[in-house]
């Protein structure tokens, strides 16, 4: 053992000294499991959950949440984002912010005894185990070292007489014992050895497994998004090994977006949405049509009502291969076309690159693709271009890309048409340069004020004042002023409430009807895509996954969504 | 009362308390025999020579650049261009004028480079600024030795070569803006016509420029260079703008400074230069990425007037002569306090 890796042992145990401690105070170095409810259960529950209600300020996320979780059973956690997957897993795992944001109500029971976790520690020492969707490893130390990290076998020496526990020595022998006895638990080849920055991502997945079930008395074991960022062929083996621990007695709880996964292995299914338990079901004779539905059916009362026949024109807008690098909206290989006059929306689940599309056809990331417009080609990577070519974007980044919040509404709104077209500038006598027409500027504020109804006081009003809604409707009118043929709106009613909501889908509506503005409307609320939309498209995994008319039945957006092969959806 | 209440808040109570000290100073000034009419006139004075070094700051916060710290890039075109309109041997308004067409080149020049370095270093550009600064005055130490200068007003008398620590401008250009038109009453009071119409000219200038479709563009971009990229607003090429624009009036400034002062300071003289003008706008009431030619004359003549006015009023309170120890301490003071209230922006 090198004089480095001692450093970087104490040096790590320093730092994390205080979990250190608690660990040790708790057991994990003498093996001495601190819970003793799991002899009693066999057939009983081992984890339940019983009326969990959360809400943030009055935001109901959790409704009456109810399930029961027995030994060895893996159980299928599935739900639309926002569906409130992340906050029951934070109440679970006893996370600060629930506590911050005014506790939760309800009672969580492990092995029948009701607990109460004020941090994630606690979940620990119940037996809780995490696996993230970001990995939680240190990429400078070997697989071996991960695993134990933080409950390493410590051999005592002279110096501890002097410095305390800090000086104490590594036991490597019996680190690596360990680790390899959990690899092959997972019964998948790792290398203990290896660095985790030279890893590939699969094998990160399997180290932060192994890390959890390295604990002794783990015997819950949560994964959030586990086969996200693997290879299929690294999920098979990462099914294949939570059905083997399952058949040792560790109970799963599987939260994945791939349905097919969830069938695949699960025992049980819950369906979460809206923060209700819509169903909780035993995995027998149940199709991936019928979780698809349960995850996205609402009433449809709204989505009932358009009937009226569109007669659209030509073919105006045509993306080919277009590709996109936005962190965390990654788009592949889009094609599609929009005809005049027509909404066109992008949906699907958020990370899947549907915000990518608008931000890359506008030039605000990189991109590449062919785009034409009218049959002009658009340039990309060039939001001046774009701009000019008559496109306008509504970002989905209010605050960060929409709104100079510092500036007067009339700044806001006339901002992009100064600057695109040269508008509301007036020439000065001797006509050497222009300067910016407020006066004319200030008519235009108006005029947007009175026709969007946008609460401020008055057109000096600084953008940061206002309401989110009224916020949106002033980069709406942004975008209007320039006037555009065709015109990108991205979650046009995130964070804004449901009267806001209301007019913004309105005076989309309007504007398309009245003034025959082409809308792309990206949006992850499907219902209010199918209630604006004359076809909507499905973005999964960076590429079309179908388009579907907005009459089409809830499954079938559904199945799309859950990364099922298009040509199922197609042959339906 | 509402409105006195809004006024001092838009104001600001530190502003507030500043003048009313700087009043106060004036009010004592007859009991301890300082000249009122001769403190006005230099207060009035000083403004002039530093408003416009103060006003160079504006672009630069406006397009989200931060304060100038480089200044000295500005200054030390200013001092190339001065330096030889004495060697090219031009008087008068004309020495002063060629001054400024001498030092424009240069200061697009480095003005494009440290636009270069800044447009890499978003986020950063305060403290690389100062540094950039810092270090290319110490680079023009070496260069006034060996640039082939040979005015004997200007270069070493013993060698025949190098430029002294302090020229001059006495037979070339001195006071030229300052005696323009001035009112002279009584002994000691004289306005500074020329040089306050000199000034006001170039804060006009900006003040329409901020309000064309470029310096539209700027502020948007200072406000939020997101916002400016999504509306089609290059935002390198308007930080780039700014930046020269700020050192070409970083090098009018120290002209105008000279002309009134009477002496070119070369080598490591325009440091200290620097934080007075950083200082000024931020007493003026301007954020880090917000200013207005309010900012530039509230904060110039209060900055300069405290500056002038403690130190003579002070020392003949105290019967002793601290004035320059005063100084220090005010104006240093100053600066620390405005740093400190950086970030809150006030009409």
């Amino acid at each position: 053992m090198g004089l480095p890796r001692i450093w970087a042992a104490s040096f790590c145990i320093s730092t994390f000294r205080p979990v250190f401690r608690r660990c040790r105070d708790t057991g994990y170095f003498f093996h001495k499991p601190v819970y003793n409810g799991m002899t009693m259960t066999n057939g009983s529950s081992l984890l339940s959950i019983e009326h969990v209600s959360k809400d943030f300020y009055g935001n109901v996320v959790l409704h009456d949440v109810n399930f029961d979780l027995h030994e060895g059973e893996i159980l299928g956690l599935v739900g639309e984002n926002g569906a409130g997957k992340t906050t029951l897993m934070r109440i679970l795992f006893g996370m600060p912010v629930i506590m911050e944001t005014g506790g939760f109500q309800g009672s969580i029971k492990i092995g029948g005894t009701e607990v109460h976790f004020s941090s994630p520690f606690d979940a620990l020492d119940a037996g809780l185990g995490m696996v993230h969707q970001e990995f939680s490893l240190i990429p400078g130390f070997t697989t071996t070292e991960n695993i134990v990290l933080n409950r390493e076998p410590m051999r005592r020496t002279v110096l501890n007489d002097v410095f305390g526990e800090r000086m104490s020595v590594l036991e490597r022998d019996k680190m690596r014992e360990r680790a390899e006895k959990a690899i092959s638990k997972l019964g998948v080849d790792l290398d203990p050895d290896m660095l985790v920055s030279e890893m590939p991502v699969g094998h990160k997945q399997f180290t932060e497994i192994a890390r959890e079930i390295d604990r002794e008395q783990t015997r819950i074991l949560i994964l959030d998004e586990p086969t996200a960022v693997l290879t299929e062929s690294e999920a098979e083996v990462l099914l294949k090994t939570l059905k083997r621990l399952a058949s040792e007695g560790i109970a799963i709880i599987f939260i994945s977006h791939r349905l097919q996964e969830v069938l695949a292995i699960a025992h049980r299914i819950v369906v979460l949405r809206d923060g209700h338990v819509v169903k909780d079901t035993v995995n027998e004779n149940i199709g991936i049509r019928d979780v698809a539905s349960w995850m996205v059916g609402r009433s449809l009362g709204e989505a009932g009502q358009r009937a009226e026949a569109r007669s659209l024109g030509q073919t105006t807008f045509s993306v080919r291969h277009l590709w996109v690098d936005m962190p965390g909206e990654t788009v592949r290989d889009v094609s599609f076309d929009v005809r005049r006059g027509e909404i066109f929306g992008i949906g699907g689940l958020a990370g899947q690159g549907k915000l990518g599309i608008p931000n890359g056809i506008m030039g605000l990331f990189p991109a590449g693709g062919e785009v034409t417009l009218d049959g002009k080609s658009v340039p990309l990577n060039n939001p001046a271009k774009a701009l000019a070519m008559g496109m306008a974007f509504v970002s989905e980044d209010r605050r960060g890309v929409g709104l100079l919040l510092d500036e007067s509404l009339e700044w806001n709104i006339a901002f992009t048409a100064i600057q695109v077209h040269g508008q509301y500038l007036k020439k000065i006598p001797f006509g050497l340069f222009s300067l910016r027409d407020e006066k004319a500027m200030e008519e235009l504020c108006q005029e947007y004020v009175r026709l969007l109804d946008i609460k401020c006081t008055s057109t000096k009003q600084k953008a940061k004042e206002l309401s989110g809604g009224n916020q949106q409707k002033i980069c709406l009118a942004k975008a209007f002023a320039i006037k555009p043929r065709l015109m990108f709106v991205s979650e046009p009613t995130r964070g804004i409430d449901v009267g806001a909501k209301k007019l913004v889908l309105d005076t989309l509506h309007h504007y398309n009807r009245d003034f025959g503005t082409t809308i792309v409307m990206v949006s992850s609320e499907l219902e209010e895509l199918r209630s604006i939309c004359d076809r909507i498209a499905i973005v999964d995994e960076g590429r079309i996954a179908g388009i579907l008319p907005p009459t089409a039945d809830i499954s079938e957006f559904g199945l799309l969504m859950s990364g099922v092969a298009v040509e199922e959806a197609v042959n339906a | 009362m509402r409105n006195l209440k809004t006024f001092i808040q838009d104001f600001g109570w530190p502003r507030i308390i500043i003048f009313f000290f700087l009043v106060g100073l004036f009010i004592m000034a007859p009991f301890v025999n300082v000249r009122l009419d001769a403190s006005i006139s230099d207060v009035l004075n000083r403004f002039g020579q530093n408003a416009i070094m103060v006003l160079a700051m504006v672009p630069m916060i406006q397009s989200g650049c931060g304060l100038n710290f480089g200044l000295a890039l500005g200054l030390v075109s200013g001092l190339l261009g001065a330096t030889l309109s004495l060697q090219f041997e031009l008087h008068g308004m004309l020495g002063f004028l060629g001054a400024i067409a001498l030092a424009t080149p240069f200061s697009i020049i480095f003005g494009w480079f440290y636009a270069k370095l800044l447009n890499k270093v978003k986020g950063e550009e305060m403290t690389i600024a100062m540094y950039v600064g810092f270090s290319f005055i110490m680079f023009m130490c070496i260069m006034w030795l060996i640039l082939p200068y040979s005015n004997p007003t200007m270069v070493w008398g013993y060698a025949g070569k190098g430029l002294r620590t302090t020229i001059s401008v006495e037979n070339y250009w001195l006071r030229i803006l300052n005696d323009f038109l001035a009112i002279r009453i009584g002994q000691f009071f004289v306005f500074p016509t020329g040089l306050l119409l000199f000034v006001a000219l170039f804060a006009f200038l900006m003040w329409l420029f901020l309000r064309t479709k470029t310096g539209t563009a700027m502020t948007a971009v200072g406000s939020n260079p997101d916002f400016a990229r999504a509306s089609g607003v290059d935002v390198d090429k308007m930080r780039t703008i700014s930046i020269i624009i700020s050192t070409f009036l970083g090098a009018v400034g120290i002209i105008v400074y000279e002309q009134s002062f009477g002496f070119i300071q070369l080598y490591t003289a325009p440091s200290p230069m620097v934080f007075p003008a950083v200082a000024a706008i931020l007493i003026g009431g301007a954020s880090i990425n917000k200013a207005s030619m309010v900012n530039v004359i509230v904060g110039t003549i209060l900055f300069q007037g405290l500056l002038t006015m403690t130190p003579s009023v002070i020392n003949s309170l105290l019967q002793t002569d601290m004035s320059e120890v005063i100084r220090i301490i005010v104006s240093n003071g100053m600066i620390l306090y405005a740093l400190t209230r950086k970030m809150k922006v006030s009409k």
